[in-house]
C-alpha cells in the first residue's frame, strides 16, 4: 500500500456515468490545488484520474474514486483509489502494455496512468473487481 | 449534456472548447464539425484548447479524429493554444496527436491555414499552366 497518513476526510465520488468522470476530474483538481501541488502535477494527476475513472465506469462497470490529501512527514499529496465489482482484470501484463485494448480505446489509459504518477498500486481479481490506488506528491 | 458551440469566420470554423468535456460531448462535436464542415465548404477548421486544463487520451483521440475527418471533407484542421503543462502530461502520458497541426494561438492558426491554402492554389496553377503549353 502507499505510504502516507491521511489528512483530512477522505472525500468519494461515484462512477456511474459519463459526468461522474468529469466530477471526478473537478474533485481531483480541489483537491490537488489544496494540497499544493504544482502545475505540472496538478495536471498530471488530473489526467490520470480521467484515465483511471473512465476505465472504471468501461470496464468495471461503474464504481467509485475516493480522494485524500496525505503526508508522509516530509511532503503532502493526494492518493486516489478507485474501486469497482467488476471483471476484474485477467492478464496484467498485457493490461500495461501501451496500445493494449479490449474496449476499442487507444490502450493508453492504465499504462499512461502509471507513468503520470508518483505511486501506482493495483489489485485485480477475475470476477471480484479491481482496485487501483494512486498518489502524486508535492516536490 | 452540454454543446461546444461552433462559429464560421469567413472561410473558417472556429471551435472554442470552454467546458470540461464529457465523453458524450466530445463525440457530439465530432459529429456536429462534420456536418458543419460540408454545410458551409469551410476549408478550415480551428480548435482553441486554451481553456481545457487537461487532454486526455479520449480528447486526443478526439481531436486526431475530427482532423481526419476534415481532411476527407477537404478541410485541414489547426488545434491551438495548447498549454504548456497540458503539453508536457500528453507527452509522458504517449499520446501523439497524429495528424494534427498545431499552432500557438488563433491568429497564427489562421494564418497557417491561409498559408497550405494558397500553397494548393500555386500547385493547381502550374498544373494548369503545364497543361497549356503541352497542348498549344
Amino acid at each position: 500500500m502507499t505510504a502516507g497518513v491521511d489528512l483530512g476526510v477522505p472525500a468519494t465520488q461515484a462512477i456511474s456515468s459519463d459526468e461522474d468522470v468529469v466530477r471526478v476530474r473537478q474533485l481531483v483538481r480541489t483537491t490537488a490545488v489544496a494540497a499544493r501541488l504544482s502545475l505540472v502535477d496538478q495536471t498530471k494527476l488530473v489526467t490520470a484520474a480521467s484515465e483511471l475513472a473512465r476505465n472504471t465506469l468501461i470496464y468495471g462497470g461503474g464504481g467509485s474514486a475516493e480522494v485524500t490529501t496525505v503526508e508522509d512527514g516530509r511532503r503532502r499529496g493526494v492518493r486516489i483509489v478507485f474501486a469497482d465489482q467488476g471483471p476484474g482484470i485477467p492478464n496484467l501484463d498485457e493490461a500495461f502494455t501501451d496500445g493494449f485494448t479490449t474496449g476499442g480505446g487507444l490502450g493508453l489509459g492504465l499504462s499512461g496512468a502509471r507513468r503520470l504518477v508518483d505511486d501506482f498500486d493495483i489489485w485485480t481479481a477475475v470476477g471480484e473487481g479491481t482496485r487501483i490506488t494512486v498518489t502524486k506528491w508535492s516536490r | 449534456m452540454e454543446r461546444v458551440p461552433i462559429l464560421k469566420i469567413g472561410d473558417i470554423l472556429l471551435v472554442s472548447i470552454q467546458v470540461d468535456m464529457s465523453d458524450q460531448t466530445a463525440v457530439q462535436l465530432q459529429e456536429d464539425l462534420a456536418e458543419r464542415i460540408v454545410a458551409t465548404g469551410c476549408h478550415g477548421v480551428i480548435i482553441d484548447i486554451t481553456a481545457l486544463d487537461i487532454v486526455d487520451s479520449f480528447v486526443g483521440r478526439m481531436l486526431s479524429t475530427i482532423a481526419s475527418i476534415s481532411k476527407v471533407l477537404d478541410a485541414e484542421t489547426v488545434v491551438v493554444g495548447m498549454r504548456p503543462a497540458v503539453a508536457i502530461t500528453l507527452v509522458e502520458l504517449g499520446l501523439s496527436l497524429n495528424g494534427i497541426r498545431t499552432a500557438l494561438n488563433v491568429e497564427r492558426g489562421m494564418e497557417l491555414i491561409a498559408a497550405s491554402r494558397a500553397d494548393e492554389w500555386d500547385e493547381a496553377d502550374v498544373d494548369e499552366d503545364a497543361e497549356t503549353t503541352a497542348t498549344p
